[in-house]
């Protein structure tokens, strides 16, 4: 029993941190806002290969690192706190696993070689999520369709965009309709598995990185609340600002453990990591979208225009609360375990008699 | 990261679940709050140290069984599961006993800690004044050093377990002249001393869980000083750490809260309001996040790491998740729910609404969450004061 990250993990995320921090600032953010700034997108894609993330859960052979989602939990955390943009999770976290499990070397050596150097960009299309985020930019989308799995490499993908609430995030209806024998992978019980390892994947991923934008959200409120003045003193030494920070901090610190849980239960296969993951996901929307809530009220007038950065991760808590399930769906999933039984949960080390 | 119990934990866990399971008492005892109660759960002290599980994670030497935090936290598991009495003596074990291993000197390690291990001298906190509760520097009680005594006046009030312990512990202005934290000195009195007089409070489910303490020129001698004269704050600090950090609430307190309210929404629970059915799993959730919080607290501070005002992080969690998972056993309970224990068509629901109102303290005690709050903002966030 040890519910530690290793130092390794730790360094790794201080890497992560450290570059997104440099590259992946509120303007260039901005700025990759404009769909016609799709090459910028893919410079800023290709300095985050580089540390090895989008690979990591890719078999040696075909150019990955073999790790699981515990290696990838904190790295995915601070994709989260930088707003970056791109389907991040639904690559390195679901596409890639899926096909790492799928086991078909030629389709590993095609599309996970380049994955892993940022070349190529896969996208996961789930019924979860009906409009797929960020289509726009992949090389190929896995979809779940029924009891199939196909794969579209993009020029045979026909998008339309839905213009929505988060810039950051764009939505398109996929039309897939020229699925055929040549785009299948898998069917049958094998695709079946897939796609419901894809919705705990995602909705994992998805939640460790609400837990950054919660914690981005908290901080730059902090840092208003430590500047701005009023009645002669910072904002911040008021208590009716602390109270209502420290409130959601309480709830972003108790959405960490859940998440490192589901981690753990995605990368050793229990048979509880679906009751697991939402939990995880139920927590962690739940702590970001209050973060926003609170850290809009903190900025006050300034937090709601549309100049104040505030937008940029308070527009991703909502639209990644929404992703992959919402809270209420997998608090849904959560009483469906523990009440009916309808999947295995258990409570951690204690055992009711 | 291994989230997977060892062997060796798993052996430690079935030795524990078979001595609790042949020892715990059935039907369970009466409350610690009466005098009756009081009595028997002294008893359960005694029988628990005789297996030497009253104190699992003191060393050896003290009774205990030197075990890590990772063993208590499976203890406190396996404690739980088989419905074992609430600790009379918890002042003891988990704050002041902590609190005598780290500043206590060998002779009163010697004197005072198997005599907490085996329930013979059972502890109250006093901590609180009229005039001083979260503003706990403003206290006012002082002891006046006479040769080898100091003599004790003021009061003290909120005395946990007060009204039937034999001890207190306690912080006293010994500097007269002194303000706020400085000038205070950890003392500790035994209740039976000339001078003390303790008077009970009825709380509010009219048992008397704690009391006033008065003291009129009462003698104690100075060996029974915790830790620096003047440096009484620190020392309490120190206590205080331990009661919001790691050992008050252990978490499988909480998860067996939930596992009953999954069980009695199975019995009572209606499709129709799925509200309830919402709350239910919103507390099971809530168990297993504090669950696997302590675990990580736990994996840290075993790695060397120390826990600082994270602990106002749980304490503010636990309580407010408490009070929940009761407010939700009450509205699937709906008018039975307001029945006492005693009441004929109570059945076996009544000790929901003794729950309820043990959980509205939570947020109060210990540091109410408010003052909770503070810590949080201005050490964790780095708020301006």
């Amino acid at each position: 029993m040890d519910f530690t990250f290793s130092e390794d993990h730790a360094m790794f995320r201080d890497s992560v941190r450290g570059l997104l921090e440099r590259e992946c600032t509120p303007e260039r953010v901005r700025t990759l806002w404009q769909p016609s700034d799709s090459p910028g997108s893919r410079v800023l894609w290709g300095k985050l290969a580089e540390l090895g993330i989008f690979g990591m859960m890719a078999p040696e052979n075909a150019g990955g690192l073999a790790m699981n989602e515990v290696d990838l939990v904190l790295p995915l955390i601070e994709t989260g706190r930088a707003a970056f943009p791109g389907p991040v999770v639904e690559c390195a976290a679901v596409a890639v696993p899926a096909l790492r499990d799928l086991g078909d070397e030629a389709l590993q050596e095609l599309w996970l070689a380049g994955v892993a150097s940022g070349d190529t960009i896969l996208g996961f299309a789930h019924a979860a999520n009906n409009l797929v985020a960020d289509a726009d930019v992949v090389d190929a989308l896995l979809v779940g369709q029924g009891s199939e799995l196909h794969l579209f490499p993009s020029d045979q993908l026909s998008l339309t965009h839905q213009p929505a609430n988060d810039p950051g995030r764009r939505l398109f209806k996929v039309d897939v309709s020229s699925g055929s024998a040549d785009t299948r992978i898998a069917g049958g019980q094998a695709a079946s598995s897939l796609i419901a390892d894809a919705l705990d994947r995602g909705a994992f991923g998805t939640a460790a990185q609400l837990v950054g934008v919660a914690q981005q959200l908290v901080d730059i409120a902090v840092t208003y609340a430590t500047q701005r003045e009023q009645f002669g003193k910072p904002i911040g030494s008021f208590q009716a600002i602390k109270h209502a920070l420290a409130t959601v901090q309480v709830k972003i610190e108790f959405a960490k453990p859940l998440l490192y849980r589901a981690a753990n239960s995605l990368a050793t296969r229990a048979d509880t990591r679906s009751a697991d993951v939402s939990q995880a996901k139920a927590g962690a929307g739940e702590a970001a979208t209050a973060a926003a809530k609170t850290s809009l009220q903190v900025h006050g007038a300034i937090g709601y225009t549309w100049e104040c950065d505030l937008q940029i991760w308070m527009k991703r808590a909502w639209s990644l609360d929404l992703a992959w399930g919402s809270a209420a769906f997998h608090r849904g999933r959560v009483a469906d375990a523990i009440i009916d039984g309808s999947s295995p949960a258990r409570s951690f080390g204690f055992e009711a008699r | 990261m291994e989230l997977s119990f060892s062997p060796q934990l798993q052996a430690f866990r079935a030795e524990a679940r078979t001595w609790l399971d042949a020892n715990v008492p059935d039907p369970a005892l009466p409350s610690l709050d009466t005098a009756e109660g009081f009595a028997l759960h002294r008893g359960w002290e005694r029988k628990l140290n005789e297996g030497r599980w009253a104190m699992v994670p003191w060393p050896v030497e003290y009774g205990g069984r030197g075990a890590n935090l990772i063993e208590w936290l499976v203890f406190e598991e396996e404690y739980y599961r088989a419905g074992a009495p609430l600790r009379v003596n918890q002042n003891g074990i988990f704050l002041l006993g902590p609190t005598l291993m780290e500043y206590g000197t060998p002779e009163q390690k010697a004197r005072f800690l198997p005599k907490m291990a085996s329930g013979e001298e059972i502890w109250a906190q006093g901590w609180s004044e009229p005039n001083a509760g979260s503003d706990m520097a403003a206290i006012r009680s002082t002891a006046r050093r006479e040769g080898d005594f100091f003599v004790l006046n003021g009061q003290k009030t909120w005395a946990s377990r007060g009204a039937f312990a034999d001890w207190l512990f306690g912080i006293f202005r010994t500097d007269p002249d002194s303000e706020r934290h400085r000038g205070l000195t950890f003392i500790l009195i035994p209740l039976d001393a000339p001078g003390v007089n303790v008077r009970p409070i009825a709380q509010l489910d009219g048992e008397t869980g704690f009391a006033e303490v008065f003291f009129d020129e009462a003698k104690v001698h100075v060996e029974n000083q915790l830790g620096d004269e003047g440096g009484g704050w620190k020392v309490a600090m120190a206590t205080a750490g331990f009661e919001r950090g790691l050992m008050l609430r252990s978490p499988a307190r909480f998860q067996a809260t939930a596992a009953r309210l999954v069980e009695l929404y199975r019995e009572v629970g209606d499709s129709a309001d799925p509200a309830l059915r919402d709350a239910v799993g919103r507390a099971w959730t809530s168990a297993e996040a504090y669950c696997l919080n302590t675990y990580q607290t736990a994996s840290r501070l075993i790695a060397g790491g120390s826990i600082g005002s994270e602990a106002s992080l749980n304490k503010i969690f636990w309580s407010e998740m408490d009070v929940h998972m009761h407010e939700t056993a009450l509205s699937l309970l709906g008018a039975r729910s307001q029945l006492l224990p005693h009441a004929p068509e109570a059945g076996n629901v009544g000790s929901w609404l003794d729950g309820f109102l043990f959980s509205l303290a939570g947020p109060i005690y210990a540091g109410t969450n408010e003052i909770q709050r503070n810590v949080i903002a201005e050490r964790l966030l780095g708020l301006p004061r």
